[in-house]
Parts: structure tokens; C-alpha cells; sequence
């Protein structure tokens, strides 16, 4: 466990009184990719929103235990650097409309004030789109906006958002669930890829993909967090009762 | 079967002459209510297209009896006013639109909004007076600027308003797009929310401008008018309603003649603000 990116310990997250998260311990290894699985309403996305710290974005939104990105304390951070170094993507699309998809690549920079010249914000331009898989289909088109792409497009263009920051972990908020079967695949590919450079966690509700794609699981129920293990032990020979269950589709 | 049949035509039938009674109905209601305004316009268009010329636009006003004349003096003063309330209300009314965008629930934003809407109700004579209160007196006589600043309290709701509701309407995920990259509440705002919701904010800008581009009651106590031409906006200065409002109440049949070119000057540009803002609409919209 030297080599956790990410470690949980005794975590717990409420919205006013309501306690969604309750006592998460979780160590995330790097270079790994982690699915988080679970009904609807137990705390995944929370649990992910926590990471960098969007969570408390919400009013009256709090957050109890530790939580450590390479043994520094995630919420004795500035949130702002620490956004930097954990990327997301959300459930839908969501370029800036009023962008180009070469600005929306370079927002994280243009919006942050950081200054590149054009060699460097080409060469990131293309890179973080070559990573998105997303390169051959708008090189031509690079200063139209963002918003004429495909949905599946789109979401591409997010990723290569969220990659051009060279963050160390990437959120995936059940990124691919307003996608088409096709669009998924790539992403999925493209995940596949990613994993040499990055840690991600990805929310699914998408059982097959969490088998496909990930390499551990964890299983959350009612904002606990019943299981993690290796995903093919979790799909064959699941520990616990309820993982059982979700698994086989008795519930959720 | 047959007779059910039949009876069912019937009802259709029936429902059918009803429906165009309806339609018949509500286009007859447009049309009368559409039809005084077409005859204001072209009432306004008929008496003062004879009094608009060259020298009506680039002329000062002449002393009564001597022929020609024109109302430059008016039209710079009109731009320069609103020029000025713009400077000051845009500003002011995009930050109370974002705050009361962000801010749902807390006491200030409910206050705040309220007293949007009480300002909204204010009789634009009674903002004319209170200016007259708190601008003019103390700074010792009339001026373009008390002018401005009272136009611009008239401007100020629709600004605020408009910024508020636009925003409001953006999607959430917008704003999260931005903060989960890094970049601070601030500059999300200011460099994504504003700038998406643009287009809005300007609709509601225009909107404001031609809605107190014709008032003349507030200029009365503030700007007061001038029969020169003057770009010193800490002087009396004279504008298209105020000139309107002058010739029309004066027994003089020539002065009649330019009130008529001047209303049809302010007609010409509340139309020409409101296709802009049309335009800027379609344009700048953006999409999702």
C-alpha cells in the first residue's frame, strides 16, 4: 500500500444532517483503474465529488475523516490546486459553449490565467486530443465550437479537457451514461489507454462496463462501503452478501 | 354502429367550427390590439418625415420666428446622457444580477430583490425629484450628469434583472466544468458564466437603454435642457424628450413641426436598439 495515491480513512460526508458517506476507508494504487459500483443513492458520486472536493460546493454540504492524494491532506489543500491535480468529467457533456474546441482543450489554462505560447498551447491542443482519441475527427475543424460536436464527441473533448491539465487521477462521473453504445466503446478503449499515465475512478451504473474496463471495484450500499477487491474476484467471488445480491441483479 | 358513428362526425364536426371560432377570436383580438400602436407610428412617421432633413439633424435650434433650425444639440445631449447612465448602470446592475443569481436563499438577496422590484414601480417623475434632492442642490445647478444618474436608477432594474434570470437559467454543470479544472469562483464567473450568458445580459442592456431613451420627466429637474450645444456633462444639456416636451407645449406652428422630427428621431432609434437586441439574440445565443 506504499504506493497509494489516493488513501481513505474513516471518511464520512453529510448534506445537513444526512449522512451519505459513512466510515469509507479505501487506499487507491497508482496506475490502476478503479470502478465504484452500487445503487442508486449510496454515495458514489458523492463519494468522487469528495475527491476534489466539490462536494462542499452544495450548501450545508460537510465532511469528517482523511482523505490523502500522495500522503498530502486533501482537505488542508487549496481546493483550487487540488482541482488541478484531480480531474473530472461529468455524467453529460459539458464543453463551454462560447469556445472553440482548440480554447475549451487550453481552458483550464486560458481561464486560469496561465500564459502559453502558441507552440505550447498547439502542442497540448493536440496531445491531449491524440489522448482523447478524439484528434482525427476535428483536426480539420479545431476553431468551430465545442458545442457542434456529437455528443459522444463532446464528452471526448471534456476528457482531453480534463488531460490537458496533466492531472495526476481522473474522476469519471458516469461519464459514459448519456452515450451511445459506440461512443462507449471508445471511451472505454480510451480509459484502457489512460491507465499507463493515470489513476481514474469511474462511477457506473454499468455492470458489463465496470467488469470490462476496471481492475477494482468497490461496491457501495447505502453510503457504506461493503467491498473492494480485485473486480474479476468481486464479478466471481464476491465476499459479501449484498454484493451478491446487486451483482446478480436481486436489487438496485 | 351506424348511428354512433355518425353522431361521433358530428361532435367532430362541431368541435371543429368551434376551434375556428377560437382562432377567429384571438386573431381579431391581436389585430385590434396591434392596430393603435400601427397608427401612432404612422401618425408619428406622416407629420414629422417632412421636418427631417440635413439640417434638421446638424442645425441648433433657431430663436422663434426665424424659419429652419434643427435639434443637434438634442441628439448629441440624448446619446451623451445615456452614454453616461450606461457607464454607470451596466456595471453596477450585472454585479447585483450575478449576486442575486448566485444567492438564492440568504436575507440580503430577498431584500435586495425587493427593493429591484419597488424601484422598477417608482414613477420615473418621482426618481426625477429625488435626483433633484440628492445631485442637484448640493452640487449647486442642473447638469447632463444628474441627468444620467437618474436614467440610469430607471435602467438599473431591467439590468439587474435580466442578468439574473439569464444566469439563473445556465446550467450547472457549466459552472462545475469550470471549478473542477481549477479555476477559482471568481474568475468562473467572470470568464465563463458572463461571458455564456452574454448575449442576455445585453438583451436586457438595450431593452433598459430604450425604455428611458423617451423619458422626459427626470430630465426636467436634472439636465433641464439647453438651447446650446454643450459636451460638458456638468452642464445643463438638452436631450430629444426634453426639446419634444419644449416645442410641443409652445404655441409656435414651426416648433410643432420639429417636436414631430424629434419624435420620429427617438421612434427611429428605440426601433433600431430593439433589432439589435433581436439580433444579438439569434447571434450570440449560446447553445448547448
Amino acid at each position: 500500500m506504499e504506493s497509494a495515491v489516493l488513501k481513505v480513512t474513516n471518511f464520512n460526508a453529510f448534506f445537513g444532517d444526512n449522512q451519505v458517506l459513512k466510515n469509507i476507508n479505501l487506499a487507491i494504487d497508482k496506475n490502476s483503474v478503479w470502478a465504484i459500483m452500487g445503487p442508486s443513492g449510496c454515495g458514489k458520486t458523492t463519494f468522487i465529488r469528495c475527491i476534489n472536493r466539490m462536494h462542499e460546493l452544495t450548501p450545508n454540504a460537510t465532511t469528517e475523516g482523511s482523505m490523502q492524494l500522495n500522503g498530502e491532506e486533501v482537505y488542508e489543500m487549496n481546493p483550487v490546486l487540488l482541482r488541478r491535480k484531480v480531474g473530472m468529467v461529468f455524467q453529460r457533456p459539458n464543453p463551454f459553449p462560447m469556445m472553440s474546441i482548440y480554447d475549451n482543450v487550453i481552458s483550464g489554462y486560458i481561464l486560469n490565467g496561465i500564459k502559453l505560447n502558441k507552440q505550447q498551447k498547439d502542442e497540448i491542443v493536440e496531445t491531449s486530443l491524440k489522448r482523447a482519441a478524439l484528434w482525427m475527427e476535428v483536426r480539420s475543424t479545431l476553431h468551430k465550437k465545442g458545442t457542434f460536436l456529437s455528443g459522444g464527441q463532446q464528452q471526448r473533448l471534456c476528457i482531453a479537457r480534463a488531460l490537458s491539465m496533466n492531472p495526476e487521477m481522473l474522476l469519471l462521473d458516469e461519464a459514459t451514461s448519456a452515450l451511445d453504445p459506440v461512443s462507449t466503446a471508445k471511451i472505454e478503449e480510451l480509459i484502457h489507454e489512460l491507465k499507463q499515465q493515470y489513476t481514474i475512478l469511474m462511477v457506473t451504473h454499468n455492470m458489463q462496463q465496470a467488469a470490462r474496463v476496471s481492475d477494482k471495484t468497490a461496491f457501495f450500499y447505502l453510503g457504506e462501503l461493503i467491498e473492494a477487491n480485485n473486480t474479476k474476484k468481486i464479478f466471481t467471488n464476491p465476499q459479501h452478501e449484498k454484493t451478491q445480491d446487486y451483482i446478480r441483479g436481486h436489487f438496485g | 354502429m351506424d348511428h354512433s358513428k355518425s353522431e361521433i362526425e358530428k361532435q367532430i364536426a362541431r368541435r371543429n367550427r368551434k376551434n375556428k371560432r377560437f382562432k377567429g377570436v384571438i386573431i381579431a383580438a391581436t389585430i385590434i390590439s396591434t392596430l393603435p400602436l400601427l397608427f401612432i407610428l404612422f401618425y408619428i412617421f406622416r407629420q414629422g418625415i417632412s421636418a427631417i432633413n440635413w439640417q434638421f439633424l446638424t442645425h441648433l435650434p433657431k430663436p422663434v420666428g426665424e424659419a429652419g433650425g434643427g435639434v443637434s444639440n438634442a441628439l448629441v445631449g440624448s446619446i451623451l446622457i445615456l452614454l453616461v447612465s450606461c457607464v454607470i448602470a451596466i456595471p453596477v446592475g450585472i454585479v447585483i444580477g450575478i449576486y442575486l443569481s448566485e444567492e438564492t436563499k440568504s436575507k440580503l438577496a430577498y431584500y435586495c430583490r425587493l427593493a429591484v422590484d419597488v424601484l422598477q414601480g417608482i414613477p420615473s417623475i418621482v426618481i426625477g425629484i429625488i435626483i433633484y434632492e440628492w445631485i442637484v442642490r448640493p452640487m449647486g445647478g442642473f447638469s447632463a450628469f444628474s441627468g444620467s444618474v437618474a436614467l440610469a436608477l430607471m435602467m438599473l432594474p431591467s439590468i439587474i434583472k435580466s442578468t439574473e434570470e439569464t444566469l439563473k437559467l445556465l446550467p450547472e454543470s457549466l459552472k462545475e466544468a469550470s471549478l473542477a479544472l481549477g479555476v477559482p469562483y471568481y474568475k468562473t464567473m467572470l470568464k465563463v458564466i458572463v461571458p455564456t450568458g452574454l448575449s442576455g445580459i445585453l438583451t436586457g442592456v438595450i431593452l433598459s437603454i430604450s425604455r428611458v431613451i423617451g423619458e422626459t420627466a427626470p430630465l426636467l429637474f436634472t439636465a433641464f435642457g439647453s438651447p446650446f450645444m454643450t459636451t460638458d456633462i456638468f452642464k445643463p444639456m438638452s436631450s430629444l424628450p426634453l426639446i419634444i416636451f419644449n416645442y410641443a407645449t409652445s404655441p409656435y406652428e414651426d416648433w410643432h413641426q420639429l417636436a414631430w422630427g424629434a419624435s420620429m428621431l427617438l421612434i427611429l432609434m428605440v426601433l433600431i436598439l430593439n433589432m439589435i437586441s433581436k439580433i444579438i439574440q439569434r447571434k450570440w445565443k449560446a447553445q448547448f
